[in-house]
């Protein structure tokens, strides 16, 4: 009973929960309003009815989930004072002021435009109207930096120094914060790959509608921009997280390890990679795996005679400097969580050049079960986000702030169990309920297909939007 | 000035710019049973709101992250002590944001009901408790020497909070209800001008109850002067609705809503969350605030941004300056 009442245990559920979801909706939020904004651009400069069409398909879809995207994000901002009150004192002076500056310089014009650019289909002159999506879809790419920027302090904290009367990490070089290497790295790495992910909702869509043969004077462009998306976001995404990698191993040595569940330090050849590896169940002896020899090596120091150190030697240091304690993560969280956010990630842009091979010049496969590939796309390229985030938050325990503040030290004193619990519950069902909606609404958009948007001026040839109000 | 000073007045008027904005979107929210008498009604009065709800909400973003940069021990007390109120408004402008969004998505009745009925308690809500927020911070609570909350939850519901909440409720209900005056147009108009005579009526007396009860427990001289002009701009927002002149009744509500969430933070000043046990336990704005440093880089920010803020949101209530009418929601598609 103790141990399910435990504010520590039930706070972090409720972090990684309610973070996730969040997360869910964001990575669309930010290719969607500039995906939106592409084809909006189109046909603004056309003029062709297919661009229009595209363009509201996939604003509709964006609007159910931007409305998500809002709500969850609030929770966010106020759980750090609610749950973590402690480790809000303790880096508040630092912390807050990448939140304030994604408040005052992100959300608020991103909240602006979005309302303009919905509302304002028949009040704006059409050049501005285009460019309150643009406005919106640069707004959510800042509002991601920012937040990054908070969150790679945690990783690798710099730009403070500690007050000792205070007890708290006070901010002395803002600069430093703002370009922490981890963020100029993680940074990327998530914009890329949350295109990767809206890529793969315009490939599903595109192919279940394709696959039945309908609406393709839409459906094609869209497909073709889809894939391209995803094989460019795919390198991308590559490229900035193999930097990533040497960041992380720089500054968080245990979590490369943990990725690799290298528990002795290893050099060149014997510094493999496993892509598959079953071992005990608690992960400390392996019983078989199939490896790559110095792919480690080179992830984690770009040569091949490098060293990887391994789990027991950095347990061990750490003891030394920061005293007695278990310093390691949980590891086949890590080892999984690592390897299901590349391989989902790579087999993506595999697939999406086979795509653009197989529909070439206009051709279109006619086997159905390339079709069901194509749509699986969406979900299996947001789980490749979801596990890449697991892996980096849970990779980083036990410390809530790299080397500076434990989790468990960071938890509100003064709220107990019982609270907690009740807002987890709350939050749970609250978000559960919300997710079948939504599911459902987008699955609907989906169906529906593009909507028709009248007839063409007999003189211009363009064809006008309709208004759209709630 | 003193930075800590400053930032105490920038997250007073962050709040105030929160609570006259989006407190009107509450209000047009919690007038939906009064004044909708149809689909298309009701849908008027959303659409009222539609294109500025969501930047109005995003002020008590920014709200609470400057609470958090500026003073984090304010941001850790409050939003620690009083968790289950902070849960229950979050929850419920989780209902309202989505409900706003998801109603047209489908046509059938009930669907629709179903968001109706979310939209006027996620309004109702954050109206009543952010006025209890308030009214507790005002009065303090009892606090340990590490500034963590030690009451309960209904400690934090005692009289003086809830004429606190009824307070903001009313306020809010009434600046809602004629704005739908200012903002439609027939018989929805009138409606509202008559409800808001009405719930007006009501509000000043609340109103003068809480404000005589904080003047007379904490009142301090600019307390006083800015609830005189919160309660003359209420008068005179009451007269202006009576004679038909709905931009004057809107102004004047938005002033007694500004003027009454300085006059709280007035009395608080140089305190952010009294103890009510032991003086010595509570938060000031100096053992509360951040560092200098970080104070002057959010000075520098909020220099460059807030006025970039203001125009591009003065320029979205220009682009929708219009009435909305029925005729122009039954012309769009749903
Ligand atoms: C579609 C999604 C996706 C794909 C295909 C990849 N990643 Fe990733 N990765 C993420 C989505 C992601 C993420 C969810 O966006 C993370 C979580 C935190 C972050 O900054 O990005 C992440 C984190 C993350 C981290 C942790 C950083 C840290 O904790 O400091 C590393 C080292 C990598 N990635 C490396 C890679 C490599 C070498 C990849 C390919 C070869 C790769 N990722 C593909
Ligand atoms: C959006 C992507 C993110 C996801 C999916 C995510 C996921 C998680 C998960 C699963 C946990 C629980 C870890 C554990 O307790 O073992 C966690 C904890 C936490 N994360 Fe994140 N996170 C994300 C981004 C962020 C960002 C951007 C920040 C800060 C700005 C942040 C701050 C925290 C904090 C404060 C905790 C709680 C303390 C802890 O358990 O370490 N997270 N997150
Ligand atoms: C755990 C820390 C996080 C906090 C405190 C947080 C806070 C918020 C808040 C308050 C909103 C609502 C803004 C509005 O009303 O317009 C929001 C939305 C958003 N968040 Fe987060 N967020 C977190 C994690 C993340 C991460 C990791 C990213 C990006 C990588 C992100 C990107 C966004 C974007 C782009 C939006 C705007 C679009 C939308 O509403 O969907 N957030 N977030």
């Amino acid at each position: 009973m103790n141990d399910l009442l435990d504010p520590l245990l039930l706070a972090r559920w409720q972090f990684g929960l309610t973070t996730i979801y969040h997360f869910l909706f964001v990575p669309l939020t930010i290719g969607l309003a500039t995906t939106t904004a592409v084809f909006q651009t189109a046909w603004h400069r056309t003029g062709k009815a297919e661009y229009l069409r595209i363009t509201r398909f996939f604003g509709g879809i964006f609007l159910i989930n931007f409305a998500m995207g809002v709500v969850t994000g609030i929770v966010q901002e106020f759980q750090f004072g609610m749950n973590w009150s402690e480790y809000s004192r303790f880096v508040g002076d630092v912390f807050g002021a990448p939140l304030a500056m994604e408040g005052l310089l992100a959300f608020f014009f991103e909240a602006t435009f979005i309302g303009l650019w919905i509302f304002g289909w028949d009040k704006l002159p059409r050049r501005i109207h285009l460019a309150t999506i643009w406005a919106t879809a640069i707004g959510s790419i800042c509002s991601a930096y920012f937040i990054i920027a908070a969150n790679s302090f945690m990783q690798n904290p710099v730009g403070y120094e500690i007050d000792a009367e205070k007890g708290r990490a006070e901010l002395v070089d803002v600069w430093a914060l703002l370009t922490n290497p981890v963020a100029l790295a993680a940074f990327p790495h998530t914009i890329a790959a949350s295109f990767m992910v809206t890529a793969g909702l315009v490939i599903s869509a595109a192919a279940w509608h394709l696959s039945r043969r309908q609406h393709v004077e839409t459906m094609r462009p869209a497909l073709t921009f889809g894939l391209w998306v995803m094989v460019v976001a795919g390198a991308l995404t590559t490229v900035f997280g193999d930097q990533l990698s040497l960041a992380m191993v720089a500054t968080q040595p245990m979590k490369m390890a943990a990725a690799e569940a290298t528990y002795e330090t290893v050099c060149g050849a014997d510094a493999s990679f496993s892509l598959f590896t079953l071992g005990t169940p608690d992960g400390s002896a392996e019983l078989f795996s199939i490896r790559v020899p110095y792919l480690l090596s080179f992830l984690s120091t770009h040569t091949f005679d490098g060293c990887v150190e391994g789990i027991n030697d950095l347990q061990a240091e750490y003891q030394d400097v920061f005293g007695p304690g278990d310093y390691t993560p949980i590891i086949w969280i890590t080892y999984w969580a690592f390897r299901w956010m590349i391989g989902l990630g790579l087999a993506h842009v595999a697939v999406a050049a086979i795509g653009l091979w197989l529909t070439r010049k206009g051709r279109m496969p006619e086997k159905a079960w390339m079709w069901r590939i194509a749509v699986c796309s969406f979900p299996l390229s947001l789980a490749a986000m979801i596990v890449g985030w697991i892996f980096t938050e849970m990779g980083r325990q036990p410390w809530i702030v790299f080397s500076l503040l434990p989790t468990e030290s960071a938890v509100s004193p003064n709220v107990t169990g019982l609270d907690v619990l009740i807002s987890l519950v709350a939050f749970t069902l609250v978000y559960g309920t919300l997710a079948v909606v939504e599911v459902r609404l987008v699955l609907r958009a989906i169906r529906n297909g593009p909507p028709e948007v009248g007839e063409p001026d007999p003189e211009s040839g363009r064809v006008e939007p309709a208004t759209t109000v709630y | 000035m003193e930075l800590p000073t400053l930032w105490f007045g920038i997250v007073a008027l962050l709040f105030v710019g929160y609570f006259v904005l989006d407190g009107f979107d509450f209000g047009v929210g919690m007038s939906l049973p009064f004044l909708g008498r149809d689909d298309t009604d009701r849908r008027v009065l959303i659409n009222t709101i539609g294109p500025v709800w969501d930047l109005n909400e995003t002020w008590v973003i920014v709200a609470a992250a400057s609470l958090f940069a500026a003073f984090p021990e304010w941001y850790a007390t409050l939003f620690s002590g009083f968790y289950l109120l902070l849960l229950l408004i979050l929850l419920a402008l989780i209902g309202r944001g989505v409900s706003f969004e998801y109603r047209h998505q489908r046509p059938q009745s009930q669907w629709k009901r179903w968001f109706d009925g979310m939209i006027v308690v996620g309004s109702a809500v954050p109206a009543l408790l952010w006025g209890v927020v308030f009214a507790n911070i005002v009065q303090g609570v009892s606090l340990d020497s590490g500034h963590n909350y030690t009451g309960t939850l209904a400690d934090l519901l005692n009289p003086y909070a809830l004429v606190g909440g009824l307070t903001t409720l009313l306020l809010f209900f009434t600046h809602g209800v004629v704005f739908v005056s200012l903002k439609t147009e027939g018989a929805l108009r009138h409606r509202a001008r008559r409800l808001a005579a009405r719930s007006g009526t009501i509000t000043i007396a609340v109103a003068a109850v809480f404000l005589l009860w904080t003047g007379l427990a904490f009142g301090t001289l600019p307390f006083w002067i800015l609830a005189a002009v919160a309660a003359l701009a209420l008068g005179a927002g009451w007269l202006a609705n009576a004679r038909g002149a709905e931009g004057i009744a809107f102004t004047m509500l938005a002033v007694a809503v500004a003027a009454a969430v300085l006059a709280l933070f007035a009395s608080l000043f140089p305190e952010v969350m009294p103890a009510s046990n032991d003086p010595a336990n509570g938060l000031t704005i100096e053992n509360a605030s951040s560092s200098d440093y970080t104070l002057t880089v959010m000075t520098w920010l909020a220099v460059f941004a807030l006025p970039l803020v203001l125009a591009s949101q003065g320029w979205t209530y220009w682009v929708f300056r219009r009435r909305v009418t029925r005729a122009s929601v039954e012309s769009a598609a749903h």
